[in-house]
């Protein structure tokens, strides 16, 4: 392989080399530095005068003096099946002490779309045994679901009880967990390992970690790596593979990073104009394929900064993926665990799997019910903080107190408290039977004939 | 291209940045189709430099060299237009996905070409036209049972006409000769049309017929006209899509083009695995059948989806000059503009607004332009309506795209985001939005419906306007502190809201809602309030109008299919408590 020594550039991630032989968009690149050490960049714009290389290392000792050899191929990625259990850094090497790994296929890791007439709906319900998302923000096989976050909060005990206790009911498949960490502390990444190695996860898990102090374009192809893995384990062999990918804001950070060094014109709050497009080469890499065994489901989580929704990394998230669980900082400050505030939380795939067949009939309208009646009491509050609860009509406190009960009982739950979906639904039940029956007016009467816990008791009494 | 030499066809690339090529040692026109390195990847010339053809690439140019190839087809972006067409689903440059999966797999590769529609199969061709009629461009010669839906086979709209020489009935290929002209012409069942250029019609007509949605919110109070547009701006979650896909469902179009632009692929397979299995109220058919769908999701190369917009109002036109009403949704079109920003901005073209190009506005114009209700060459009446979803950042319309597409379309469903947390949906916000329409249809709703409902529709927006206004004085002193007169308001703009506004699309029978229900559950509401009225000026207190038991089963007759019955009980029921009320 040729070896060019004709540096002409470098600012900040990246590297302008000249006069070389015709050099592929998108070729992986090693630069070699005078110690020897061979640093990964990948090729951003090819010509016939210059070549721009993004390196994905630091480029600390990357000077004029420095061979640049192209590798003629676009990245890959090497997979096979001894990948499971294993601890993998950012860059997808191993890192926990072990061999190579062996390698069955080498995959492209940017991975070609889904054609959408090979996709299956994702309809599988997936008990995660927490109540606001089963109940009101039902996760079902092949979604992609992010937490959105704030800076503190526990949404790492979230996907981690997600994680211990995520199942289809009825089913004994094969599953897997893909974890990519991306500039998230050593400490965070430690209560990650610890808690995989407890419940004996780590076994079925591929772990990427890219830490706080790896670099940061780096971070840019470890999530694409984790699925690239997860596509192989899923559609390959067969697992149903979750995907944890922590922190999307990191990721989103590194793109900015390079899209200054690039001297881009920059979109919203200094963000790529194409980060949309990026991001969404990511979360779509989740689903099911007509006839083929296995799914990719994503929980990425985010953390808002400023805890503003409206921020472009959560927006252009929200964007893409089919629906989002807000973690929200008044509700911990509460003392309330999951967080959760289900009013901006949304599961777009939900209708598919519930209902007869998939958990219980009467669910969605249990859970719409549920939603307003929450919106209206949580909007009471305001005023009662304003004219006093005796202003209020005997209506409007029911509805106040339902608000209250909500929070401290569907919502507050233990971390490691699995409920199954019956026992939310019925819980669900229980606080709507605080209001006044006529009230209940997403509900059609059957429904309410048959579950309220006036006539159940009725019906056993 | 030099005078007198050949003109150069094959050139080689000099530059790749991602979606966008350069090639030299090549003659080409603006929008020509270029074939790109030893891949033959498909292109389209977008800007021409000197020397240097800038290319945007519909496929990942990843691997592709300087040095490589690059051959110009001389023919512009277009589509095949034809039988076969309905039922499909194609990427934005009207690659059939179907035919893709059988060439390649469950994922999307490159380098692989496709035809829009199958030049094997044969469809039985019925002549309408007769040896020695004189044809003109877009008149009729003859139809094809494409699937319930009947196609025309039309002259081309860029043919010259003449007299039939030959026209028969039989079996035939989409490249096979129908009709011959005296002059020669051969006339097959295949038209090529370029995307970028409208399809030429006789008339723009005005639009006094309203699309009927079976959404009340739409139309009751916002109604789109057949011909017209509509914008559904909000932000993520907010209900764009469910709209959209009410819409492509339930509207009373004959043909719906639905259009996939950079969102997400599992919303594109809810419609295929869907619309096969739903019936069209109106034929009792498989809506699949009059559907044809454009995906270009997010993760599909960003060239593609700034051509998908122009391949579906193609087709939507064609479909159109056979007469029929078409609607068209655009899903979204906020992702065919960063599409643009994102081609732009590889061109080092001068920013506007938020780094979108400074042509924005006029794209957006032209596309909406394109809708209208027209007569059209074959002078028959035929209609597009366009609406397009549009996805503001943060959900703030001050936004270019939003801004610049409220200036042309004439309909403004704007998506609430405090609505649709509350599961109000569809999360249209009643004050915030508007029709321009409705003048030019009032007389369409006078015979159609009732003469009673313009006068209804108004005092519905009153009510609700009204109750805006309380809700303000109730944040600050209570609703226990309104006069009496305007708790009965409130509770009435509550029913409004509830009953009339609140539409489940995952109800099997609310999820559509005729134009007879609709002026049925608001004569309903209006009678409550009648009567409230009398009885408060009766001495009634507002507590007993208010706790009026039989209105609670109001919201019920949105879930029961057959609801006559039901309703005219609530009503007696009603009435017969007003009475007690009274005579107490
Ligand atoms: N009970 C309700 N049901 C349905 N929609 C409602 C209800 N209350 C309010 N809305 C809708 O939400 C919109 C905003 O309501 P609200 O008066 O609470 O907002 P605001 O004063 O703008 O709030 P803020 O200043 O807190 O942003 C209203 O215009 C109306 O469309
Ligand atoms: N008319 C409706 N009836 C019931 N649910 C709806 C309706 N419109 C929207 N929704 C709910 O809102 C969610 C988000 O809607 P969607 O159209 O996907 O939003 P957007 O396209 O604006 O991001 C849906 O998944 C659904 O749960
Ligand atoms: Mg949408
Ligand atoms: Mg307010």
């Amino acid at each position: 392989m040729k070896e060019y020594r004709t540096i002409t550039q470098i600012a900040g991630p990246l590297v302008f080399v000249e006069k070389t032989e015709p050099v592929g968009y998108s070729e992986l690149v090693n630069i070699v530095t005078a110690d020897g050490t061979v640093k990964r960049g990948q090729v951003l714009d090819t010509s016939d005068d210059i070549v721009v290389v993004q390196v994905f290392e630091t480029t600390a000792g990357i000077g004029r003096d420095s061979g640049v050899r192209f590798t003629g191929e676009t990245i890959k990625m090497p997979v096979g099946k001894d990948m499971l259990g294993r601890i993998l850094s950012g860059g997808g090497k191993p890192i926990d002490g072990g061999p190579e790994i062996v390698p069955e296929k080498r995959l492209e890791i940017t991975g070609a779309a889904i054609n959408p007439y090979a996709r299956a709906s994702p309809e599988d319900f997936i008990q995660t045994g927490i109540s606001t998302i089963d109940g009101t923000n039902t996760l079902v096989r092949g979604q992609k679901l992010p937490i959105f976050s704030g800076s503190g909060l526990p949404h790492n005990d979230v996907a981690l009880q997600i994680a211990r206790q995520a199942k289809v009911p009825g089913s004994t498949e094969e599953f897997a967990v893909v974890f990519a960490a991306m500039g998230i502390t050593r400490e965070e990444a430690n209560y990650f390992m610890a808690d995989f190695e407890k419940t004996g996860a780590l076994e079925r898990s591929v772990v990427f970690l890219n830490l706080a102090d790896d670099p940061a374009v780096e971070r840019t192809i470890t999530p694409r790596l984790a699925l690239t893995t997860a596509e192989y384990l899923a559609f390959e062999l067969g697992y149903h593979v979750l995907v944890i990918l922590t922190d999307m804001t990191n990721y989103c950070e590194a793109l900015r990073q390079i899209g200054a060094a690039r001297e881009e014109v920059p979109g919203r709050r200094g963000y790529p104009g194409y980060m949309y497009t990026d991001l969404a080469g990511i979360y779509e890499r989740a689903g099911i394929i007509k006839g083929v065994k296995g799914s990719v489901t994503q929980i990425p989580i985010l953390t808002m900064p400023g805890d503003d929704i409206t921020h472009p990394i959560p927006d252009l998230t929200g964007y893409i993926t089919e629906g989002q669980i807000v973690v929200n900082r008044e509700l911990h400050r509460k003392g309330i665990y999951a967080p959760i505030n289900v009013l901006p939380s949304l599961s777009r795939l939900m209708n598919l799997g519930i209902g007869e067949g998939h958990t219980r009939e009467d669910h969605k309208k249990v859970s719409d019910q549920l939603y307003a009646a929450y919106a209206e009491g949580n909007d009471l509050r305001g005023l009662v903080a304003i004219v006093g609860k005796d202003a209020l009509s005997e209506r409007d406190q029911t509805f106040l107190e339902f608000a209250d009960l909500f929070e401290d009982q569907f919502v507050r739950q233990g971390l490691y408290e699995d409920r199954s979906i019956e026992e939310t639904l019925d819980l669900g039940w229980k606080l709507l039977a605080t209001l006044p029956e006529e009230q209940l007016v997403r509900i059609d009467r059957e429904l309410i004939q048959k579950y309220h816990p006036k006539y159940r008791k009725a019906a056993q009494g | 291209m030099k005078k007198g030499t050949e003109s150069r066809t094959q050139g080689v690339l000099k530059r790749i940045s991602g979606p966008v090529v350069t090639a030299v040692g090549l003659d080409a026109h603006m929008y020509d189709v270029v074939k790109i390195g030893h891949e033959e990847l498909m292109g389209e010339v977008i800007k021409i430099q000197g020397e240097n053809i800038i290319i945007q690439v519909y496929e990942d140019t990843a691997g592709i060299r300087p040095g490589e190839p690059v051959e110009n087809t001389g023919l512009s972006l277009a589509v095949e237009l034809g039988p076969g067409l309905l039922t499909s689903i194609y990427d934005g440059i009207q690659r059939p996905l179907e035919v893709l999966v059988e060439k390649m797999g469950d994922f999307i590769e490159r380098g692989v070409s496709a035809p829009g529609l199958s030049h094997e199969k044969k469809w039985e061709f019925v002549p309408t036209a007769k040896a020695g009629d004189v044809v003109k461009a877009g008149d009729v010669l003859g139809t094809v049972q494409e699937t319930n839906i009947v196609h025309k086979v039309m002259v081309p709209p860029n043919s010259k006409g003449g007299t039939i020489k030959k026209i028969a009935a039989g079996s035939f290929t989409v490249d096979e000769t129908v009709c011959t002209l005296e002059d020669g012409t051969e006339i097959t069942m295949l038209q090529r049309w370029p995307v970028r250029v409208p399809r030429p019609t006789k008339e723009k007509l005005n639009p006094d017929i309203p699309l009927i949605t079976g959404q009340r919110i739409l139309d009751g109070l916002f109604p789109i006209a057949k011909g017209g547009t509509a914008a559904i701006p909000g932000p993520f979650g907010s209900g764009k899509t469910v709209t959209q896909q009410q819409l492509a469902k339930w509207s009373d179009a004959e043909i719906v083009v639905y259009i996939g632009c950079g969102e997400r692929g599992n919303e594109m397979t809810e419609v295929l695995t869907e619309f096969p299995e739903l019936e069209d109220p109106k034929t009792g058919k498989p809506l699949m059948e009059r559907t044809v769908l454009i995906a270009n999701t997010s993760n599909m190369p960003v060239a593609a989806r700034e051509a998908s917009v122009y391949t579906g109002i193609t087709i939507a036109e064609y479909f159109r000059d056979m007469g029929y009403d078409v609607s068209l949704m655009a899903d979204s079109t906020s992702r065919w503009a960063e599409a643009m920003r994102e081609i732009s901005s590889r061109l080092e073209e001068m920013p506007g607004e938020e780094g979108y190009p400074a042509y924005l506005a006029a794209r957006l114009s032209e596309f909406y332009e394109r809708a209208g209700r027209v007569v059209t060459l074959n002078g028959v009446e035929g209609s597009v309506s366009v609406i397009g979803a549009v996805s503001p950042p943060g959900g703030d319309f001050s936004e270019p795209v939003t801004q610049n597409t409220l200036r042309i379309v004439k309909v403004f469903w704007a998506l609430d985001a405090k609505l649709s947390q509350r599961r109000h949906f569809p999360a249209i916000n009643w004050l915030d939005s508007y029709s321009l329409y409705l003048d030019s249809l009032t007389e369409w709703y006078d015979t159609e419906v009732s003469p009673e409902w313009n006068p209804l529709r108004a005092w519905a927006m009153a009510i609700l306007q009204k109750e805006a206004e309380l809700q303000e004085i109730v944040q600050l002193v209570g609703s226990d502190a309104l006069p009496d007169e305007e708790q009965i308001t409130i509770e009435v703009a509550r029913l409004i809201r509830e009953v009339f506004l609140q539409q489940n699309a995952y109800d099997a029978v609310d999820t559509y809602c005729s134009m007879s229900k609709q002026y049925d559950m608001m004569k309903a509401i209006r009678a409550y309030a009648d009567l409230a009225r009398v009885a408060q000026a009766s001495g009634a207190t507002p507590q007993q109008i208010v706790t009026v038991k039989s209105k609670n089963d109001l919201p019920q007759i949105k879930f029961i299919k057959d609801y006559e019955p039901a309703l005219e009980k609530i009503l007696k029921d009603m009435e017969a408590e007003f009475d007690a009320m009274r005579a107490a």
